[in-house]
């Protein structure tokens, strides 16, 4: 109880000590940041009409590179800690019941279509709200439905390895090929074509293909990692 | 008017941030820890968002419907958030596999009854 209260007591402090620092900045104001120059520019020498996406790809490659990166070992550790060897007699199914007709039916009609919206998003993220991230999130959810609904549907890791390989190489070497022709890493190389065309914005979009074909063959690994290893039925220290 | 707005906008994050830390701090299931984790990543996004906003403006997509007049808000902390929301997904899987992980071993989510957590 009394660590209920001292709790409750710190929150308040921070709540209000923070809530005074925010109160300094006014809310809604045009102010002179760096945002400015990355709208300036964005359009005009990029050709790239999200300028989220500008600052993601282009401006702050790099750190979308470590990004990606973190995504991948977080994919490799939660693989290493959820990891148990298969034993005699391990099935592998998920769920004791099969899933109803509804399910299995409307997943069916279901699961293209969402793929297909995936790959829209990360396609045209450079044109729309979008990007490789949520395409490739939203490809994962494709897949969490389709683990949901047949208990023996299986993801193959080998194809998953080397989708992830495949593209984390393109990335990593439309990066290089930017050093080879005399440029920085991650410049753009390539012709810029018109803003508001799908292509436009050079290396760009090639980059989110390749990150958003990343991102969904990893979160499918990992929700098919938890889905597998996680057996409540034997409860062994291992 | 101006007030309140600014006071509803940053008091709803930082209520979130407050509720997040106050499970973090305060519950015992290792599963509502990892929960108050998300709930002070979402709090903090939302305070960035809010921090970039300008008034009367539209987002930073140079549509052809899209003049010169129009105002558009900071980009920087949307793009920001975009990278905070895949780290924090990536700190919530590997905490929720180390919840499962310790669950398996102790057959107990509850902290107080983790023993060798103590020190």
């Amino acid at each position: 109880m009394i660590k209920k209260v001292l709790v409750i007591a710190l929150i308040a402090v921070i709540g209000f000590s923070l809530m005074n620092v925010m109160l300094q900045i006014p809310f809604g104001e045009k102010r002179e940041t760096v945002g400015d120059y990355y709208l300036q520019k964005s359009p005009q020498e990029l050709k790239v009409a999200n300028s989220v996406t500008a600052i993601v790809v282009s401006f702050r490659g790099f750190d979308t590179l470590g990004e990606v990166t973190v995504l991948f070992l977080a994919a490799m550790s939660l693989a290493s800690i959820m990891y148990r060897r298969k034993r005699k007699g391990d099935i592998e199914i998920r769920a004791k019941k099969p899933s109803s007709r509804i399910l299995q039916v409307g997943a069916q009609i279901i699961f293209p279509m969402v793929v297909v919206l995936g790959a829209y998003v990360f396609i045209h993220g450079h044109l729309t709200p979008g990007g490789g991230f949520q395409g490739g999130a939203i490809i994962a959810t494709a897949s969490l439905l389709m683990l949901i609904t047949y208990r023996k549907f299986k993801v193959n890791h080998n194809t998953i390895t080397w989708i992830e390989s495949i593209a984390g190489i393109v990335f990593v070497g439309i990066g290089m090929t930017g050093l080879l022709k005399g440029l920085t890493f991650l410049q753009n190389f390539l012709e810029l074509g018109e803003l508001n065309s799908l292509l436009s914005g050079g290396i760009i979009g090639i980059i989110y293909v390749a990150v958003g074909f990343k991102v969904a063959a990893e979160l499918t690994g990992v929700i098919d990692t938890v889905l597998l290893n996680n057996r409540p039925d034997n409860n062994d220290n291992n | 008017m101006d007030q309140l707005l600014t006071i509803s906008f940053y008091g709803t994050a930082i209520a979130l941030i407050a509720v997040g830390l106050y499970a973090v701090l305060a519950k015992k299931n290792l599963l509502k820890i990892v929960i108050g984790l998300s709930i002070i990543d979402g709090g903090l996004h939302l305070l960035f968002v809010a921090i970039g906003y300008v008034k009367g403006g539209t987002a930073p997509i140079f549509s052809p419907e899209i003049t010169s007049n129009d105002v558009m808000v900071d980009p920087v902390p949307q793009a920001l958030v975009l990278t905070a929301i895949v780290i924090g997904f990536a700190v919530t899987a590997v905490a929720l596999s180390l919840v499962i992980r310790l669950y398996r071993h102790h057959n107990t989510a509850s902290i107080d009854q983790i023993k060798n957590l103590k020190w």
